[in-house]
């Protein structure tokens, strides 16, 4: 485990039983220790082309700044025995996540299951617009709920509370939720035909951004109490967003929070996204939300 | 901190396209990471060496190049360079604009031995 960055290997548990193992015999800290040691970045400018031969780590910034995060190759090859070759490879390095997803929503479309991902900084209200929302469809439709979190079940167990099925990812030290843990957490739960499945994604507003994990629809609550600046400061998130939930608006009485700054500025990353004004706790928004899940399901579920 | 499970998927694919050409060592690798993708070059930069120890490409050196963003006006009907996701449109300062280039993270040159 790894305490410098927060991230960890091979500690991802599905409901108590740990499902994966990465690969062995890193040493973190180690490895840590020496990044911190050799890879000070300093800001320098580079007046020429870039050079794909020259022998130091560095950032291209796109002004034209370059920053270096080390002085050279660390190893020493044999000179004149091996002649070092380039090879062109562009490959994507979510490739492998990607690719799992694109299985997900395939094996998603097979089974009519219309799935959500929820995403946003912890405590924007998630889970109690999960509780709620899973009250107020009833038996109305079949729903499950895949729930991610870095420790404890507590999530999944609100939700089961309800009676709707629900499983916990615990992702030890990760920090988002990926295609690989939801293919697990789906082949464990697998609802009935045409259930819609919420998958609320560990609360955090950086990491979860970059991984697709085949959803249909992809959901970022804000909670007012959070400011309006959120969208500028995160813009990976909400740029992705089919629809931003603005949460808690109850208090909006208390706060000097602008809710219409709030919306422009999700707007500037992620021009026509579809918005929902909602309180979990009182019910206001709700019925909005309710709909805008059943037009998700007609768009995206009629096709099949 | 996702820069580090990136991390880790750029050491095993380094580790297999090494296998592929037969290569004994890795000295060199170039990434790509547009200035509007979700990745952070200096975090990932920090991340590399810890997850290429023990591999093939321990020790490599590191060159990330940072393509510029890009993004299509709907009002100007043209694309414009963007610094940042939610910046305005150079040409009209409107913010009607998608997204169109310098988000990919992908590997992209290796040197090998
Ligand atoms: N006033 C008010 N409080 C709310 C509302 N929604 C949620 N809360 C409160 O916000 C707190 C956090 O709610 P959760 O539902 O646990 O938030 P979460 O996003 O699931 O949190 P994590 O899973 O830890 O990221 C709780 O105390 C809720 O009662 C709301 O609409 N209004
Ligand atoms: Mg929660
Ligand atoms: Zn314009």
């Amino acid at each position: 485990m790894c305490s410098v960055c927060g991230c960890g290997d091979g500690e991802t548990r599905v409901d108590g039983a740990e499902v994966r193992k990465e690969a062995p015999g890193r040493d973190h800290g180690q490895g840590h220790g020496q990044a911190h040691g050799g890879h000070q970045p300093h800001p320098h400018h580079h007046g020429r082309a870039h050079d794909h031969a020259h022998g130091h780590d560095h950032v291209h910034m796109p002004d034209g700044t370059v920053i270096h995060y080390g002085q050279g190759p660390a190893g020493v090859s044999v000179a004149g025995l091996d002649q070092p070759t380039l090879v062109r490879v562009e490959r994507d390095i979510l490739g492998k996540n990607d690719a799992i997803a694109a299985r997900n929503r395939a094996h998603f479309a097979r089974h009519g299951w219309l799935v959500l991902n929820l995403l946003s900084s912890p405590g924007s209200g998630k889970t109690t617009l999960l509780v709620k929302t899973l009250e107020a469809l009833g038996a109305s439709v079949p729903t499950a709920v895949i729930e991610g979190d870095q420790e404890t079940t507590a999530d999944a167990d609100r939700i089961r509370a309800t009676g709707v099925p629900a499983l916990q990812i615990n992702t030890g030290k990760g920090c988002h939720l990926d295609a690989g843990m939801v293919a697990d957490a789906t082949a464990t739960l697998h609802p009935p035909h045409g259930a819609t499945v919420f998958i609320e994604n560990v609360g955090n507003l950086v990491c979860p951004a970059g991984f697709d994990l085949g959803e249909a629809l992809r959901v970022v609550v804000a909670s007012v109490t959070e400011g309006e600046d959120k969208p500028l400061k995160y813009p990976q998130i909400f740029a992705k967003a089919d629809l931003v939930l603005v949460n808690k608006v109850d208090l909006l009485p208390h706060l000097d929070v602008d809710v219409e700054a709030l919306v422009d500025n999700a707007r500037k990353v992620n021009p026509g996204v579809a918005v929902i004004r909602l309180s979990a706790r009182t019910g206001a928004g709700m019925e909005a939300w309710l709909r805008w899940i059943e037009a998700g399901r007609i768009l995206k579920c009629a096709a099949e | 901190m996702h820069e580090m499970a990136l991390s880790r998927e750029l050491a095993a694919l380094i580790e297999a396209e090494a296998a592929k050409h037969r290569a004994a060592r890795v000295t060199r690798v170039v990434l790509e990471i547009g200035v509007l993708s979700h990745v952070d070059g200096g975090a990932m930069a920090f991340c590399f060496d810890a997850c290429t120890r023990d591999t093939v490409a321990e020790g490599a050196a590191l060159t990330i190049e940072q393509p510029p963003g890009q993004a299509w006006c709907l009002d100007c009907g043209d694309t414009v360079a963007i610094g940042k996701r939610g910046d305005s449109c150079p040409c009209c300062h409107g913010h009607r604009l998608m997204v169109t280039g310098g988000e990919d993270l992908r590997l992209k040159e290796m040197e090998l031995v």
